[in-house]
């Protein structure tokens, strides 16, 4: 057990919202890979994703210098955040805001559960949100008897269809049109049963769908992409229009804030601004941007909640490798180049947050042991560093992330593992030269055994080859070599 | 202890145990401006290939010419009752159309409305974005937001390059919409669709001063 004090830097609890899994991931994997249909999907969305993203990147000049900015920007935000947050606080206030801090996912659902029954709704609309999805404020609030309507186009296609997400931009990647089709014929009330399976068909089905809880629902629930500390701007950058409609149209709007998401000032969203579409939608610009200061009178929403969230960031905070996960601006590029991701989809990491930037952020979000197989979930091929528009590197935290994850274990238990064993064995074996001759004309013989290891070391070959062992070591050659001379 | 004390006692906390080192912004210098200064027909001229490529249409008119094309845009879209702000100038007033100028209108009605006419605050040519900042001559927010279709109307004086420009030209405290073609979607297959909850068509009337 480790104590953690009143003021020390703590991860998220255990029992609520969506970091954790059910099962660690090389079991999930292994179900999802023998899922032809669900490779095949993400294989389509996937290619499409990095063709357009790649041209698009490939416009901007200044696309280096952009990385190191954005960069740049988030170490700052990092070093200086408690100021930055009291300075995002002060401005949003002083616009006409009201400012909640929420020490976790308890406090964050509770927070909103009372600001919705204080208006006096039963009935939500939601714009997608990681951190709501992070937190479970839906199951929260369906637990105290308000009803949350999912607005974005995947998000709905997940709830509708009593799904999990699957993708940070993309939640239901994993459907196709055509499966997309089957559950809205399922599950909306109304629709058309001549509805096809083209894409814009299903837009149009959301749109009629949606309508008229845009215009009726008095209350809305956003995360938020940025907030300006020296403004106290918030942004949300999207595509459909929902999220301007529940920005603009409710009586009370409710947001919900990861607090590593403060920049410092104004003329840093031109950074973000332009990495962000790039890097996500494989855009020049996403179709909405909107941007808002506390409360505007005679437009928008004349009350406004910004409920900052720690949640397990200031636990990742303290990790001065594993600090850099909270630049990330969600724009999902490493999951979209990622072989692993690609294979096994989102559902296989357990956390809301999938792919290389899931298996950094949620196991320092919820403390490794409890994510310890997702440091594990890559093969380290870099690709996820080169996409990454902040220039994350996350191959070096995953690195990291094991080694703390082999320190807290053999600081746990007194029983080494087996692989700890294997490699006291192994460094002995070094340690000692006649042992060692003897190890390596052991392993030439080995190769007669065939490619699998015995129990215990089976966990190794279990989803690799053991290399053929040469047919002479080197020691020999040498010494043949000597003889010969 | 309150949450707020809390979070900040611990965020200083982590801070303290490992002192974080920050690159330096100088080895950071992108692009503050592009090479055209606002205005320029080139300028002009990527706006309006970057705005057609997300399915916007564009018309390029003499100012005295925005009447009647704003006339044509909603004629030929069949619309017959347009909202417009109440600053819109009054010499971009369609004719041969039922008129309403925006008095804090219930969200139902403008919802039953065709069309919107608004100006711009800023266009960006590289991205192919307009931005609202909800200046008399642009409206609330949810004017351009329910009626399907927009038509947007931009000085050549408002267009710039880059978004750094356009950040630059902003005022923080208005409700800002960044708008960069009709309302889209990307969430099936990843595949950009035009059309879903906010106008499904978007027409830039680009006007020569």
């Amino acid at each position: 057990m480790t104590e953690t004090f009143l003021g020390m830097p703590a991860t998220a609890p255990a029992g609520v919202g969506n970091l954790r899994g059910d099962e660690p991931f090389p079991v999930a994997a292994r179900r999802a890979l023998a899922d032809a249909q669900l490779r095949r999907n993400l294989r389509h969305a996937t290619g499409t994703i990095r063709a357009k993203s790649a041209a698009v990147i490939g416009e901007v000049p200044d696309w280096p210098e952009l990385r190191a900015a954005g960069r740049a920007i988030k170490s700052d935000t990092m070093a200086r955040l408690p100021e930055l947050l009291e300075q995002l606080e002060a401005a949003v206030t002083a616009a006409g805001g009201t400012v909640h801090w929420a020490a976790d996912a308890v406090e964050a659902n509770r927070i909103v559960t009372d600001l919705i029954r204080a208006a006096g709704a039963d009935r939500v609309m939601k714009v997608k949100s990681m951190a709501t999805q992070e937190i479970g404020l839906n199951e929260a609030l369906e637990a105290a008897g308000i009803t949350p309507v999912e607005t974005d186009l995947a998000e709905l296609i997940v709830q509708l269809g009593r799904d999990r997400p699957s993708h940070i931009l993309v939640p239901a990647i994993h459907r196709n049109r055509a499966e997309i089709r089957e559950v809205f014929l399922r599950e909306m009330p109304g629709v058309d049963p001549a509805l096809s399976d083209e894409p814009a068909a299903l837009a149009a089905a959301a749109r009629r769908h949606l309508r008229e809880t845009f215009l009726s629902t008095r209350v809305a629930v956003s995360g938020a992409n940025f907030a300006v500390a020296e403004t106290g701007t918030l942004a949300v950058v999207e595509s459909e229009g929902n999220g301007r409609m529940c920005l603009t149209l409710p009586e009370t709007l409710i947001t919900v804030m990861g607090i590593e998401k403060v920049v410092p000032s104004w003329d840093d969203l031109a950074v973000f601004l332009q990495l962000l579409p790039r890097a996500s939608t494989g855009e020049r610009m996403n179709p909405y941007t909107s941007m808002w200061t506390g409360v505007t009178p005679g437009d928008g929403p004349q009350a406004f909640h910004l409920v900052l969230l720690d949640n397990g960031r200031s636990a990742v905070l303290a990790d001065e490798v594993g600090r850099q996960a909270l630049h990330c601006i969600r724009c999902s590029a490493c999951l979209n180049v990622c072989p692993v991701y690609e294979r096994t989809g989102g559902h296989a990491y357990g956390s809301v947050y999938p792919g290389p930037i899931g298996a950094v952020l949620s196991p320092q979000l919820t403390g490794v042991e409890e994510n310890a197989s997702l440091p594990y979930a890559s093969s380290l091929c870099g690709a996820c560093f080169d996409a990454c528009p902040v220039m994350i590197d996350i191959p070096s935290v995953l690195v990291h992330l094991r080694a703390r994850h082999v320190a807290e274990r053999r600081a746990a238990h007194r029983t080494p593992s087996a692989e700890a064993v294997a490699m006291a064995a192994a460094a002995y074996t070094m340690d000692h030269p006649r042992l060692y001759a003897a190890a390596q004309r052991a392993a030439g013989l080995g190769r007669l055994a065939g490619r699998a290891l015995p129990p215990p070391l089976n966990g190794w070959t279990a989803s690799r080859d053991v290399p053929a062992a040469p047919p002479q070591t080197f020691r020999q050659w040498w010494a043949e070599r000597r003889s010969e001379s | 202890m309150t949450s707020r004390d809390l979070v900040l006692a611990r965020l200083r906390a982590a801070l303290a145990a490992a002192p974080p080192t920050v690159p330096d912004r100088a080895t950071a210098a992108y692009r503050r401006h592009g090479d055209l200064p606002p205005g320029d027909p080139e300028l002009l001229d990527l706006l309006a290939r970057r705005l057609t490529d997300y399915r916007a249409e564009v018309h390029r008119v003499a100012a005295s010419a925005v009447a009647d094309t704003v006339t044509g845009i909603l004629a030929a879209a069949g619309a017959s009752v347009v909202v417009v702000p109440p600053g819109l100038p009054a010499d971009w007033r369609p004719g041969d159309i039922e008129v309403v100028v925006d008095d804090d209108l219930p969200a139902a009605r403008l919802a039953r409305l065709d069309a919107v006419v608004t100006a711009a605050a800023v266009a960006v040519a590289e991205t192919g974005t307009i931005v609202l900042d909800a200046a008399a001559d642009q409206g609330r927010r949810v004017i351009s937001l329910l009626p399907d279709l927009h038509v947007c109307v931009v000085r050549p004086g408002q267009v710039v390059a880059t978004v750094p420009e356009g950040v630059a030209r902003l005022t923080p405290g208005r409700p800002l919409t960044w708008i960069s073609g009709p309302s889209a979607t990307s969430d099936i297959e990843l595949n950009r669709v035009e059309g879903v909850h906010g106008p499904r068509r978007l027409h830039v009337v680009v006007t020569d001063r």
